[in-house]
């Protein structure tokens, strides 16, 4: 399905066609296509990232403009490293991205494969299921927050239908144990349709002669599944775990909304706790030092990953 | 010069009085979102009537007023002439330059500090602490105060009943210690086949609303931040043991008395808590109260207020704002102006009969004050013993210091008082030596 | 009807669908919970147990779009009679309009800001994704990793320099900065997405128009423009989409005259005690327009979805 860019880009550009380039070189005209795009990103992107790098060696805050600004060389680095809370933060990080990642991709995975049964209107319910996605995570934070009040939210209501227990014996935002789990809840909600969508392409690039084949060679339905189509799908699931693993890695907008980090500092995942010593503390050098940290360490899972879905490809 | 010109026409053209400005501009006001910012729109519309300058408003709830206003003014931002902001925010608006210092102006308009309660004055309005370096005008005089169900307290069978089981009245507490016993005797009460619980209190994490709360029983059992005043010293003053025992009392009152899912309420909770008839009593700040008052479902008789109660001594959280001029702000002499007109004693007077409350002693020595409004004489009393937060340049590190310590020994019930209030020392004292101050 | 191994019986199919619908309808539970909320009074909204069955009313709505002040009994009575219906529903609270409020400022903004920035990102991605589809440029590589791994910063931490950035600049809280910084976040995902639609044009046609006396450029605009325009729409649906509900830049880089509708709708407070209905009424308004464009556009958007997802 992917094909190398670099292949891709030696095919796409003959000779005879360079050649017919009239006024302008073939690399002038190139830059004149990409260099918009990388000035920008030069000016918003790469320099504001160099600063940050060197904010980060700094006592500088921005709402004091009179104090002087030092270099304090590592400080800030080993003062976030031995920081007992910013662990926690990334403990909080953690359980977020690991639970969301594995609801979101059991669900996500039934349903594709549900909807893969091609039944009658399919197309339609594919759509209303993937709403969620489409929406403002602050609103939809903020609206969840609703939701779960105990005595004035539908949620407690509903579990109680089910369950039976006092609707008002228990508080999903507000307490230490179930907090954790109201955010992966909304994030499941909101995020399963993705994982859904990359499933079911999955699905749809698996060819059907294999699977006649294997009717023939008399392989059951279970087998099939597991040596067809789970490695045919693997590394579309794949993909949407490193989507998804980067996106929550940098949650902010619907958990901020969601519990502000309660309680407590319960649900403190790092973007939300970044915001507050950047935004709130405005303890600029020490914060800068904290995203350069967030940043190399999700650059480095990233690419750590990436390696392992190369090789799950190769296969 | 254009100005000069204008001027001089408006003379000519005999609108003759002095103050009347050549050229009409379009000010900014900024403020929290709440029932008095809705009366100041009211109350200004004289302004824009005499001076011809068009006001405009930008009004930001409160959990997110602190955070969005002192972003705007640390981004340098223009979007407000005049800021009524929160009394901690003065050193750090004086010290950055986002403020305007008053003291010419005052000097040339006449407006004498003298005319307001010193109590407003020193927390609203001066930097360094209590010397006459003004940088706002006492807007808006505010403390931490309680409201309960009249029509409840006044029922015969849960007088007896209360009587019964407590040996004691059922009324107004007179002690901390008596509004936790009062809030348990409702909780979880049937009263109308409703369900119903004994307080809501503060609660909340983000901003500051689980200071606010704590500090209201912190401070009537004697909590001081600092043992000599100036000196930063915080062991012994801020963990002593009545602070301790403060601070479990505020958990358990959390514990014992709040109506499920409170656990990150503030203003906005704590009226909702009150106006669906949850809570037999609610804690909250002084500017609500004749908006409560008025509700047609929940006010008129079915309410009545009191004082934060006292334990070891009377003692309320302070609120309340000064309004400040914004120094990145291009309307600054309209602005000015408008401080000016907002300082004299009738608009005052006009401004609290509209629910703002006015600092002006001429508006809280008038006789007949205390018994305008059934909090008035309350507010008298409250603010008589109001202290404050820091109100430090770096006041925000140390409010969300502590308001992560508070939130995590309260609601999420890690470790003790003494721990907690141990770690706040810690926290502040590493935000005093970044300052250079330890 | 022939049978075939690989289609699904008609029992799997019904089962599936059920399940699936099921799924679909716990989904909208919330959705449709903020809609009727949008139709509540404040009393109906923080009632308890929640009300599933209430009289509709507009008073969300009005709330939504004016300022209010409470009044005394006294001056009431002397107004003259309500002119309209949202004056009506205001003077039962005690309370008369003040004014419009900022909610229609803020859904401006979010419409300029999110075409605008849509608009630029998809004018400097065509031209660089066809550059990056076309030519040799050095290290091609390098740099189409590049664009992507800005993805990868968390938003607080690129804001902290945008925030020095833009106040020496003057461009905190304007619609330009807002602009500049979304088509910045958004360029990464219009470039890899229309390089692999510009990818999929065979080269011929544009051979041919060179062949022809086409300049470079006239190629570009005349042959391969029209042949990529329906992937360049649904990027323009994904550009605009994330401009739309950008919440962390917006909270942080706005305060007013440029502030975007999601972090002013969770602000949407009434006068004492929270006023759930407005909130839930800007919720609404401001989802509506993408639920729409969504089941609308569905085709092209789930392909671009999976497929930009997939290419990457």
């Amino acid at each position: 399905m992917s094909l190398d860019p670099v292949e891709q880009a030696a095919r796409a550009t003959p000779v005879t066609v360079a050649k017919k380039i009239r006024g302008l070189s073939d690399r002038a005209i190139a830059w004149i296509f990409v260099g918009p795009t990388i000035l920008l990103l030069l000016a918003i992107n790469i320099f504001p990232l160099i600063w940050t790098i060197n904010l980060s060696f700094t006592n500088y805050k921005a709402n004091r403009p009179n104090r002087p600004v030092e270099y304090v060389g590592l400080r800030n680095y080993e003062r976030i490293l031995n920081d007992s809370d910013i662990w926690l933060n990334m403990q909080a990080t953690a359980h977020f991205l690991v639970w969301t990642i594995v609801f979101q991709v059991l669900i996500g995975f039934t349903l594709a494969w549900l909807i893969n049964r091609k039944f009658k209107g399919n197309d339609l319910w594919t759509t209303i299921i993937v709403l969620p996605m489409m929406l403002s995570p602050a609103v939809v934070g903020n609206f969840w927050t609703f939701f779960y009040q105990p005595q004035i939210g539908l949620f407690n209501y509903v579990v109680s239908f089910f369950t039976g227990a006092d609707p008002s014996s228990f508080e999903m935002l507000g307490s230490v144990d179930l907090a954790p789990w109201a955010i992966v809840i909304v994030d499941t909600w909101m995020w399963t349709p993705f994982v859904m969508l990359i499933c079911l392409a999955g699905l749809r690039s698996i060819p059907n002669y294999i699977y006649e084949a294997a009717a023939i060679d008399r392989a059951s339905k279970w087998r099939q599944f597991w040596t067809i189509t789970i490695p045919m799908v693997l590394p579309f699931l794949m993909l949407a775990v490193l989507f998804r693993g980067i996106e929550n890695f940098k949650m902010f907008d619907l958990v901020v909304q969601l519990t502000g980090g309660g309680p407590g500092s319960t649900t403190e995942l790092a973007s939300i706790n970044l915001k507050r010593e950047a935004f709130e503390k405005w303890r600029t050098g020490y914060s800068s030092a904290f995203a350069i940290i967030l940043f190399v360490t999700v650059f480095g899972l990233a690419s750590i990953y990436v390696k392992a879905l190369n090789k799950v490809k190769e296969r | 010069m254009k100005l000069k010109r204008l001027a001089s026409a408006a003379l000519i053209l005999g609108t003759g009085y002095a103050a009347s400005p050549v050229m009409a501009d379009d000010l900014t006001l900024c403020w929290a979102a709440w029932d008095p910012a809705n009366a100041l729109v009211e109350l200004s519309k004289d302004f824009e009537a005499q001076s011809g300058h068009n006001m405009s408003f930008e009004f930001v709830p409160w959990p997110n007023f602190a955070d969005r206003m002192l972003n705007e003014l640390n981004s340098g931002g223009k979007l407000c002439d005049l800021l009524i902001g929160d009394s901690q925010w003065i050193g750090g608006g004086a010290e950055a330059g986002h403020y305007v210092k008053l003291n010419d102006f005052f000097d040339s308009e006449k407006i004498s500090m003298d005319d307001f309660a010193p109590a407003t004055v020193y927390a609203y309005s001066t930097w360094p602490k209590g010397t006459p370096n003004y940088y706002a005008l006492p807007a808006m005089g505010d403390a931490n105060g309680w409201f309960y169900r009249k029509d409840w307290f006044e029922r015969e069978d849960l007088k007896a009943e209360y009587k019964a089981s407590t040996g004691n009245e059922l009324g107004e507490p007179k002690s901390q210690k008596e509004l936790m016993e009062v809030a348990k005797f409702f909780q979880e009460r049937e009263i109308d086949g409703k369900k119903v619980y004994g307080a809501s209190i503060f609660t909340e994490r983000g901003s500051e609303g689980i200071t606010m709360g704590a500090t209201s029983a912190l401070y009537p059992w004697g909590f001081k931040y600092e043992n000599t005043p100036g000196k930063y010293d915080m062991e012994g003053a801020v963990n002593s043991p009545e602070a301790v025992e403060a601070l479990e009392f505020y958990k358990g009152l959390y514990d014992c008395c709040t109506p499920p899912g409170y656990t990150d309420s503030y203003m906005g909770e704590s009226l909702d808590a009150f106006k669906s008839g949850q809570v037999a009593m609610a804690m909250n700040w002084f500017a609500f109260f004749p908006g409560l008052y008025a509700d047609p479902d929940t006010g008129g008789d079915k309410i009545d207020f009191f004082v934060n109660p006292p334990q070891n001594q009377a003692g309320s959280t302070l609120g309340g704002q000064g309004i400040s001029v914004i120094s990145y702000s291009e309307n600054q002499e309209a602005s000015l102006e408008y401080i000016k007109w907002f300082a004299q004693p009738d608009v005052q007077a006009k401004w609290w009969s509209m629910g703002g409350y006015s600092a002006h002693n001429s508006v809280l020595n008038d006789p007949g004050f205390k018994d305008s409004q059934p909090f008035a004489g309350d507010f008298l009393v409250a603010m008589d013993a109001v202290q404050d937060f820091w109100q430090e340049p770096a006041y925000a590190e140390l409010l969300l210091a502590m308001q992560k310590r508070l939130h995590d020994y309260v609601v999420a019930d890690k470790g003790t008082a003494k721990e907690a209030l141990d770690a706040l020392i810690e926290d502040w004292t590493e935000v005093f030596e970044d300052e250079g101050k330890l | 009807m022939s049978y075939s191994i690989t289609e699904p019986s008609s029992r799997q199919k019904k089962v599936a669908g059920s399940l699936v619908i099921l799924y679909a309808f716990i989904t909208l539970v919330p959705l449709f919970w903020v809609f009727m909320t949008g139709f509540k009074t404040p009393p109906d909204s923080i009632s308890y147990p929640p009300k599933i069955l209430f009289t509709p009313s507009l008073e969300g709505y009005v709330n939504l779009f004016t300022t209010r002040t409470r009044v005394s009994p006294e001056t009431l009575q002397q107004l003259p009679p309500p002119a309209n219906f949202a004056e009506e529903i205001v003077r039962n609270r005690n309370m008369v309009i003040a004014g419009p409020s900022k909610y229609g400022e803020r859904f401006l903004n979010s419409v300029i800001i999110g075409f605008g920035s849509t608009f630029l990102s998809i004018f400097l991605g065509t031209l660089a994704a066809y550059g990056f589809s076309r030519f040799k440029v050095p290290f091609k590589d390098d740099l189409l990793f590049f664009i992507l791994s800005t993805r990868m910063m968390p938003p607080i931490a690129v804001a902290i320099p945008i925030f020095l950035m833009y106040r020496k600049l003057g461009l905190s809280d304007t619609h330009v900065g807002m602009i500049l910084l979304y088509t910045a976040v958004n360029i990464s995902l219009a470039v890899w997405l229309l390089k692999g639609f510009m990818d999929e044009i065979p080269l011929e046609y544009e051979e041919a128009a060179l062949i022809d006396g086409y300049t470079r450029f006239q190629a570009f605009y005349k042959v391969v423009l029209p042949q990529a325009a329906t992937g360049i729409a649904s990027t323009a649906i994904f550009c605009l989409i994330f401009a739309w509900n950008e919440y962390a830049f917006a909270v942080l880089l706005t305060s007013g005259t440029a502030q975007t509708a999601p972090p002013f709708i969770p602000t949407i407070i009434g006068v004492g005690g929270l006023d759930w209905p407005a909130m839930a009424a800007g919720a609404t308004i401001f989802l509506l327009p993408v639920l729409i464009f969504t089941v609308m556009l569905r085709k092209h958007l789930l392909r671009g979805i999976t497929f930009g997802a997939v290419r990457k």
